[in-house]
Formats: structure tokens, C-alpha cells, sequence
């Protein structure tokens, strides 16, 4: 087991290494220098020469590279020209909001999808059952800030009893309280995500359904509500475990759109905002932080799977 | 002994026992399209596909709406006569402008499915026959471009470089290559110790053969079904990209711009420019993500049955 997790733990490092390489290749790429984006379109050659200098990017490519990769093992997220304050300020103004969003909105969608599954597996093939895979089929088609727009216009414009913009409290508390302005868009993201896990927890709880074991629960007499809580929920969660990992990348695309559309403060918005007026390092921190947040997502899923089913061979 | 034989009855050969006829042997396909065929829900999803393809692809041969030059004095038209769905704040005709930017939205999708399952057969193929370190190495980099959120690199090329519909295909494409490169590694690792794949062998194919006609041929199940999935993915993102506004514009049409604009005039009861373009992206990612589905299915009883 130890040794299946440090193997483990070796791999990802191996990936994360190779992933920020791949990451700041492609966007040397793309802005080999992002001198005339700070110093502006009339910039003269002199000029962006000596930016290059001062700033290192007259560099070879793979000493840039690996004093990047020194300053990120320092917390050091390099500096942002527009923004005029390192990127690690940005973040940690925000992180704490975007965390929340999608903490929130993951563990939702979890309560959600487990029972509903369960409910579609033990009722499956009715109308309830079928209802419910359709409209979870028709939220998955959904681009995400379309749902966000008809729940705004729904709840927020056609019966204003929920907020359409997000809140804009500087504090994290005070974000938190605020669910007037929370709701819609933690729904959004939740919706989405749900959409997402249904079909595999019904279809996980169905082959559970099939095993032995709830044959044998129910043959001693077991109430069917004890069969399904005891004996269905643990294993037929499974699936969820490595799905939830598997999800990051989509919950933290799920947050850029979303933030976008409700205005809220967190670091989506200030990708967003980043893109629009070139701001490099903190597009290539972010996409890092993007990429470092999938991999150690896939490690803990895959960790916590092996920890919760010993059936599983370590290989 | 003769008496014995011929006091016995002969065997009545003729009556088939129960079970019914025996039809004339089919193929794996054949299994494969019979199944497809009886799931309704696929057959719709096939229907709505080929209804926007043709509606797309040849609707503007027909219909010949407004979408090149702005007519401020048609202008946010409710449907009506001479523009079945309305016209949007430039006086564009939405059907015209639906057909338009549903072929940007196809051809996107369809491209980006091709040029991501091309790379992936390729490098699953490889690596899968290669075993071994190779095949470690080749794995270990479909990890971490899979921990790369795509949407973020698509954006930033969006932003530097615009978006065209080859573009788009190829970043698109070069981010969807990964889930296929492992679902035909996965392929290729059953199938190279099988059989045929050694006869072929003992009779001299090389490797690159080997690859085209024996083992790739045998993935074709897993690669179809993925093409599916990764149109709808690619028709989203692409939605998405227009939403953000780094999308394609004009002269190209792009639904998900159309929708991000329809919604600005939401509040005025534009109504005709929000709903028909939600509905047809909602119909048409659905309708791949049902085949998809369904040829999930419909090629698993396949292998179940062989």
C-alpha cells in the first residue's frame, strides 16, 4: 500500500514536471515576449530590446523555463506588469472565493447525484426514472452560461427573488452569507455537475443492484431502506471517487464561464480579465495552477479509491 | 439385423427442433446496426444530426436570408413575414444566421472529432504494439496534456491569434486526441496477442501494416463511438469561446456569439434571438450525445456476442 502511494505520488510528480514544461513551451509559443503588450504597440525596437533584458526573455528558452520552474517551487508565481503586483498577491485576494464557489458547488452536486442515482436505479425504467435521465441529458447538452442565463432570467428578472449578479463583498464571509446573490450561481455550477454524475452513479447503482450481496440483504429480511443505505450507498459511490477527480478541469472551466457571467471576483474573472489585456504571467499561472490542481486531484481520487476498496489490485 | 434396421424409423430431419429458423450468418457491423436501430432514442439523435447537417449544409442554398450586410431598418424584426424568426440588431435574418452559424458550429466539431481521433489512433496504436518503456513514456504524456485545462489554452490562442474555423479545429483537436490514445492502447493491447495479429505476423507484415489493416480495422468500434462525443465537446467549447467573445466572427457565424448577443436583448423581449439558438445547440449536442450512446451499446453487444 505505502509503496503503491509513493509510486503513486513519484509518477505525479514526474507529470506535473512534464505538464509546466508543456504549459510554458506553448505559451512561449504564443508570446515569445510580452514586451510590446506591456510596453504598448508603439514601443520602438530599442525599447523592447532593453525590456527583454531587464526582464529576462532575451533568455535561451530552457534557462527561462527552468528559473520560472524555481521561482514556482518558491510560491513565486512571477510578477504581473498589468496588474503592477505580483501574481501571488492577485491570487491570494481571490483564491479564497473561487475555492468556495467550487467547493461548494462539487459537494452539492455529490448529495444530489448519489440519491438521485440510487433513486433511478431502484426505480428504473419508470417515469420518474426517465424523467430524470432526460432532463439531466438536456442540462449536459447545456453550454454552462447558458443554463446560468435561464436561471438568472427565471429567478432573478421573472420572479426576483434571487439576485442575478454575485456578491461583490470583499470578505470571504461576507460572501458566504450573502445567498441571496450565492444561489444562482452556485446552482449553476451544481446543475452542471450533476447532469454529469447522474448517469454514472444510476448506472454504477444498477450493476450494484445485481450483486449478490443485496440479494443476500434482502433475503435475511433486511428493510429495503437499510439494504439501500448499509449495504448499496458505500459501494455504489465508488465510481463517484474517481469521477470527482476527473472532474476538476471541467469544474474549473465550469467557474471561468460562471464567473464571467455573475460577476464574481475570483480567479475565473481574473483570467478573464487577463485575456483581455494580455496579461502573461498571470495566464501562464493560472493554466499552471489549473493543470497542478488536475493532477493532485487524480492523485488523492486515486489514492482515496484504493483506500476505500481494498479490492482493487495495486499494480 | 437387417430387420432390426429396417423396423427402426428413420430420423425425421426436415422439422427444425424449437428455436425457431436460422437465418443467414451476419456480421459483427450488421449485429452492431440492427441494435442501433431498435433503440429509438438513438435513431432520433441520428435524425436530428441529419436534419441540422442538411439544414446547415444545404438550407442556404435555398433560403436566402440576410447575413452579410447590416439593414438598420429591419432591425430587431419579431418573426414574421419575410423572416420566419425575426431579425437581429443588424437586421440579419436569425434562420439565415442559424443555418450560418450551425455549419461553423458542425464543421468545427466534425474536424476537430476527426483531427483528434486521427492523432489518437495513431499514438494508442503505437504505443499499445510498442509495450514496454515506449509505451510508459507515451502514457505518461497523454497524463499531462489530459491535466492541461484545454479551455485555457484555447482561449489564449483564441485571444493571439483569432479564431477561424481551421483553427479552432486544429487547437480543439490537438487537446482531444488523449481519451482516444488510451481507449485504442487499450484496444491494441487485447487484440496484439490474439490470433490473427500473430499470423500476420509469421506472414511478414510489419509494423506499420500491422497497424493499418489488423488493428486499427478492430479499434474502429471505440473510435467511432469517441468522434461522437468529442463533436458534441468541440460544439460546446466552441459555444463557449463565442460566449466569452473571443469566438469566430463575421463574416462567419458563430452560435454561441449569436446567443451571447441575443441575451443583451433579452430585457427588450428580443426573445426570437435567445431561445431558437439555445434550442438548436442543446439539439444537437444531445442528438451526438445519444448516438453516442447508443453505438456505445449497440457495439458492446457486439463484442459480448462474438
Amino acid at each position: 500500500m505505502t509503496a503503491y502511494i509513493l509510486r503513486r505520488i513519484g509518477t505525479s510528480i514526474v507529470v506535473v514536471l512534464g505538464v509546466t514544461f508543456i504549459i510554458f513551451f506553448l505559451l512561449h509559443l504564443i508570446y515569445p515576449s510580452p514586451a510590446i503588450d506591456v510596453l504598448g504597440p508603439k514601443a520602438t525596437g530599442p525599447a523592447i530590446r532593453s525590456w527583454n533584458l531587464q526582464h529576462g526573455f532575451d533568455r535561451p528558452f530552457i534557462v527561462q523555463y527552468l528559473s520560472y520552474l524555481g521561482n514556482l517551487l518558491h510560491g513565486n508565481f512571477g510578477y504581473s506588469w498589468k496588474a503592477n503586483q505580483s501574481v501571488t498577491a492577485l491570487f491570494a485576494e481571490r483564491w479564497a472565493r473561487s475555492a468556495y464557489l467550487s467547493g461548494i458547488s462539487l459537494v452539492f452536486a455529490v448529495l444530489i447525484a448519489i440519491p438521485l442515482g440510487i433513486f433511478q436505479a431502484v426505480r428504473r425504467n419508470t417515469i420518474a426514472d426517465n424523467v430524470v435521465t432526460g432532463l439531466a441529458f438536456v442540462t449536459y447538452a447545456m453550454p454552462v452560461f447558458m443554463l446560468g442565463l435561464i436561471l438568472i432570467q427565471v429567478f432573478a428578472l421573472s420572479f426576483p427573488i434571487f439576485n442575478y449578479e454575485a456578491s461583490q463583498s470583499m470578505s470571504v464571509w461576507g460572501v458566504m452569507t450573502d445567498w441571496r446573490s450565492m444561489t444562482l450561481p452556485i446552482a449553476t455550477l451544481t446543475l452542471i455537475s450533476v447532469a454529469g454524475f447522474s448517469r454514472y452513479m444510476r448506472s454504477s447503482a444498477i450493476d450494484q443492484l445485481a450483486q449478490d450481496y443485496i440479494k443476500a440483504a434482502r433475503a435475511k429480511g433486511l428493510p429495503e431502506r437499510l439494504v439501500l443505505w448499509r449495504h448499496l450507498l458505500r459501494n455504489a459511490c465508488l465510481p463517484m471517487v474517481t469521477l470527482i477527480g476527473l472532474s476538476i478541469p471541467f469544474l474549473l472551466a465550469g467557474n471561468l464561464i460562471t464567473e464571467q457571467l455573475f460577476n464574481y471576483q475570483g480567479l475565473g474573472l481574473l483570467f478573464f480579465d487577463s485575456l483581455n489585456n494580455v496579461d502573461y504571467n498571470t495566464l501562464l499561472a493560472y493554466t499552471m495552477l489549473g493543470a497542478l490542481l488536475t493532477v493532485v486531484g487524480n492523485l488523492i481520487a486515486d489514492i482515496s479509491l484504493t483506500v476505500a476498496d481494498p479490492r482493487i489490485r495495486l499494480a | 439385423m437387417a430387420q432390426v434396421s429396417t423396423s427402426l424409423t428413420p430420423l425425421d430431419i426436415t422439422r427444425a427442433p424449437e428455436g425457431g429458423e436460422i437465418g443467414p450468418i451476419q456480421s459483427g457491423w450488421k449485429l452492431a446496426i440492427r441494435e442501433f436501430a431498435q433503440n429509438r432514442l438513438a435513431v432520433i439523435g441520428l435524425a436530428i444530426l441529419v436534419f441540422f447537417v442538411v439544414f446547415c449544409f444545404a438550407g442556404p442554398l435555398f433560403y436566402h436570408g440576410q447575413v452579410f450586410n447590416t439593414n438598420l431598418t429591419a432591425a430587431d424584426m419579431p418573426p414574421g413575414a419575410g423572416h420566419p424568426l425575426g431579425t437581429d440588431d443588424e437586421g440579419f435574418d436569425e434562420l439565415a444566421l442559424l443555418m450560418w452559424g450551425g455549419r461553423a458550429a458542425l464543421e468545427v466539431g466534425f474536424f476537430a472529432a476527426i483531427i483528434g481521433i486521427g492523432i489518437g489512433a495513431i499514438w494508442g496504436s503505437v504505443s499499445g504494439l510498442a509495450g514496454g518503456i515506449v509505451d510508459a513514456v507515451m502514457m505518461r504524456i497523454v497524463d499531462m496534456f489530459l491535466a492541461i485545462p484545454f479551455l485555457f489554452i484555447v482561449l489564449i490562442v483564441a485571444v493571439r491569434y483569432g479564431a477561424s474555423v481551421l483553427g479552432l479545429s486544429l487547437i480543439i483537436g490537438a487537446f482531444t486526441w488523449l481519451v482516444p490514445s488510451r481507449l485504442v492502447r487499450g484496444e491494441v493491447l487485447t487484440l496484439r496477442v490474439r490470433d490473427f495479429v500473430s499470423a500476420a505476423r509469421a506472414a511478414g507484415s510489419g509494423r506499420l501494416r500491422l497497424i493499418r489493416k489488423h488493428l486499427l480495422p478492430n479499434a474502429l468500434g471505440v473510435m467511432i463511438v469517441n468522434v461522437t462525443f468529442n463533436v458534441a465537446d468541440a460544439i460546446l467549447a466552441v459555444a463557449a469561446l463565442g460566449y466569452l467573445g473571443f469566438g469566430l466572427h463575421y463574416p462567419t457565424q458563430d452560435w454561441g456569439d449569436m446567443l451571447s448577443n441575443g441575451i443583451q436583448s433579452l430585457q427588450d423581449g428580443y426573445w426570437w434571438l435567445v431561445y431558437p439558438v439555445g434550442a438548436c445547440i442543446v439539439l444537437v449536442v444531445m442528438a451526438a450525445n445519444l448516438v453516442g450512446d447508443a453505438l456505445r451499446d449497440s457495439l458492446d453487444v457486439r463484442l459480448r456476442r462474438r
